[in-house]
């Protein structure tokens, strides 16, 4: 059981991930840590496909190096969706800045309840 | 075959580039340039699919790389279809955003990019392209709600944002399991390779689950819709027709793609769970979604639940999947996408000229904007599924669809469907025409407008408070909207027989 699970650390370490990052996306209050919460999920779904691509004993796929190769494609689908989480966090922290200055608060409980008063 | 399906993707953003650029030096010229990027791209799209619906389904290679190492971009009736609907319902909103509209040169160039992101979506061939223009979609998507004033629209946008982002990265999971199984992500490949793996592999069965639910999270089924009413009712009147018609619309085509061209309906026969799951989201969203829209105030909000409620309707096609069904499905995509854009735009045309924006706001509004009240009349008429109008089409297909496959239960709530649908909107059918303005306002006397849907009549005729801020441009585009609801109807069999190479090729 030990040695099934310790084979596998990336791929528990990544599902670790993702259950803490949709905790914290869904049950925290605080606007910013939902927002963290969001880019801990989205980094358990990258180390997973990073992991996927692992071949073990292989090398680098650089023509120079002797074969087999660890598969390059995740790395690439990777880095596009490192941009696009990028570009998420960014928006999402511009709209929080916005809110601040709003509501004066990061709390999406109170944010709430100002709204619901209006 | 020619180079259109990349340029469906690259003028509009080339347009947004140079809507940008423009807004340095005039301030008002975005609108001018987003409006000739997409008189454009309704060229593009309709020659397009001329090209789809004359010959072979196509495909093309992006870069030359060929499939399936490349990006492939796939042309079939389906997709053009999409690309068709995205670039004239992105003009007809372009119409309204005129003068209703945020006006700066930032949010047409974000318009723009929306656009091009939906016409990625519609003839990407590639699963992780998929992805990526999913995410395009939702970040202008995001920045397009926020573009309001004040803290309500930042407030959804953020909701949106994270819902939205916890839905696409679970597509992203499902997509990564089935390259860890196959090793492949162009669509017709994996479709091989996924049978090949066998569709009892885990793996094969998680990447189908992960997929399926991030996509219900985008198309807002019941209960991932949480994010739709606040951003509806929270965006601007031109943002939220928009992403009402087309976000949801073009996200349930992609649910399509993946179950029909990467799962194939074999998957859905050899597989226990998957008919079931799409079959019982359907009917709860059904269900459940009407019943919210009946307990909806606010008129925005109620459209936005309504949209929960039809795209059950979408996804309960999609559960059954035989050829009437898929016919039902598309023409219930279009119908739907131009009917609630419509509707969108006339709730928007009445809080702006009658500051009616809740359903108590309704009462008399036939006499006091006749025009506006007949268009959201006919167009309401529509959605409950009224014959002559295209949404009667969408549900008679999928019911025949469902009664052909044996599926008693979804027909049953299909039709209960239809009268839920009545509920919400007849309520408003009846305050608008048959009662009276409850204080005396001035004009209230301009037409009886007791239902004698005037569709040509001139915006000029309405004497309201707020006349000096509509246009033209607004009213043109609730009526267009209203006239293509009632035409779309009588293209219905045309549309059929032009689908069904594309169906039989789904189905196969």
């Amino acid at each position: 059981m030990i040695d099934v699970v310790l084979d596998r650390a990336y791929f528990v370490v990544a599902f670790l991930l993702l259950g803490i990052g949709a905790h914290m996306l869904i049950g925290d209050r605080n606007l910013v840590k939902k927002v963290i919460g969001m880019n801990v999920f989205q980094t358990g779904i990258f180390l997973f496909l990073i992991a996927s691509a692992y071949v073990a004993g292989a090398s680098a796929p650089l023509l120079t190096e002797p074969g087999p190769y660890v598969s390059p494609l995740p790395h690439v689908l990777i880095l596009t969706a490192i941009v696009v989480g990028v570009s998420l966090t960014a928006v999402a922290l511009g709209l929080i800045v916005r809110i601040y200055g709003e509501y004066g608060t990061l709390r999406a409980d109170l944010v709430g309840e100002v709204d619901g008063g209006e | 075959m020619s180079d259109l399906p990349a340029l469906v993707v690259v003028v509009p953003i080339l347009g947004a580039l140079v809507s940008l650029l423009s807004g340095i030096r005039w301030d008002r010229g975005g609108w001018y340039v987003a409006a000739a990027t997409l008189a454009v791209q309704v060229g593009l799209a309709v020659s397009l699919a001329a090209d789809a619906f004359a010959g072979e389904p196509g495909s093309y290679a992006v870069g030359g790389f060929t499939p399936p190492f490349g990006i492939e971009l796939l042309v079939d009736g389906l997709s053009a279809s999409m690309v068709v609907l995205v670039a004239v319902v992105a003009l007809g909103v372009l119409a309204y955003a005129r003068t209703a509209g945020p006006r700066s040169p930032r949010f047409f160039a974000t318009y723009l990019l929306l656009v091009s992101g939906l016409s990625g979506m519609s003839i990407t061939g590639d699963a992780f392209n998929m992805y990526v223009f999913l995410e395009i979609v939702g970040l202008t998507a995001y920045a397009l709600v926020a573009s309001g004033e004040g803290g309500r629209p930042a407030v959804a946008a953020l909701k949106y944002l994270l819902v939205g982002t916890f839905g696409a990265s679970l597509y992203l999971l499902g997509v990564g399991y089935a390259y860890i199984a196959t090793g492949t992500l162009n669509m017709a490949d994996l479709a091989s390779e996924l049978a090949a793996v066998g569709y009892a592999s885990p793996l094969v069965r998680a990447s189908f689950a992960f997929v399926v639910v991030g996509l219900f999270v985008k198309v807002a089924m019941f209960p991932l819709h949480t994010w739709q009413p606040g951003a509806y009712a929270g965006a601007p009147d031109s943002v939220s027709a928009l992403i009402a018609s087309l976000v949801s619309t073009v996200s349930a085509y992609a649910l399509v793609r993946i179950v029909l061209t990467v799962f194939t309906p074999e998957f859905l026969e050899a597989v226990s769970f998957a008919r079931p799951l799409l079959a019982a989201t359907a009917a709860v969203s059904i269900v459940l979604g009407s019943l919210l829209a009946v307990a909806q105030t606010e008129i925005e909000r109620m459209l936005a639940y309504s949209s929960v409620s039809q795209f059950g309707l979408v996804v309960a096609a999609l559960s059954v999947s035989n050829a009437a069904a898929l016919v039902g499905l598309a023409v219930h995509l279009v119908g739907h996408a131009v009917m609630k854009g419509g509707l969108f735009l006339a709730s928007g045309l009445v809080s702006t000229g009658a500051d009616a924006r809740t359903v108590a706001d309704f009462d008399g509004l036939g006499s006091r904007m006749p025009v506006a009240a007949a268009s959201f009349g006919a167009l309401a008429l529509g959605m409950v599924g009224v014959p002559p109008l295209v949404g009667f089409f969408g549900k008679w297909y999928v019911v025949l669809g469902a009664l052909e496959a044996g599926a008693w239960g979804l027909t049953a709530v299909i039709l209960l469907s239809t009268l839920l649908t009545l509920a919400y909107f007849a309520r408003l059918l009846e305050r608008m025409f048959f009662r009276e303005t409850p204080e005396p306002a001035s004009g209230a006397a301009v037409a009886d407008g007791a239902g004698a849907p005037d569709l040509a009549g001139d915006g000029a005729g309405d004497t309201v408070p707020g006349a000096a801020d509509l246009s033209t441009g607004m009213y043109a585009a609730v009526v267009a909207a209203a006239l293509l609801a009632v035409g779309l109807g009588a293209a219905v069999p045309a549309y059929e027989s032009a689908l069904a190479p594309t169906i039989e090729v789904f189905l196969s």
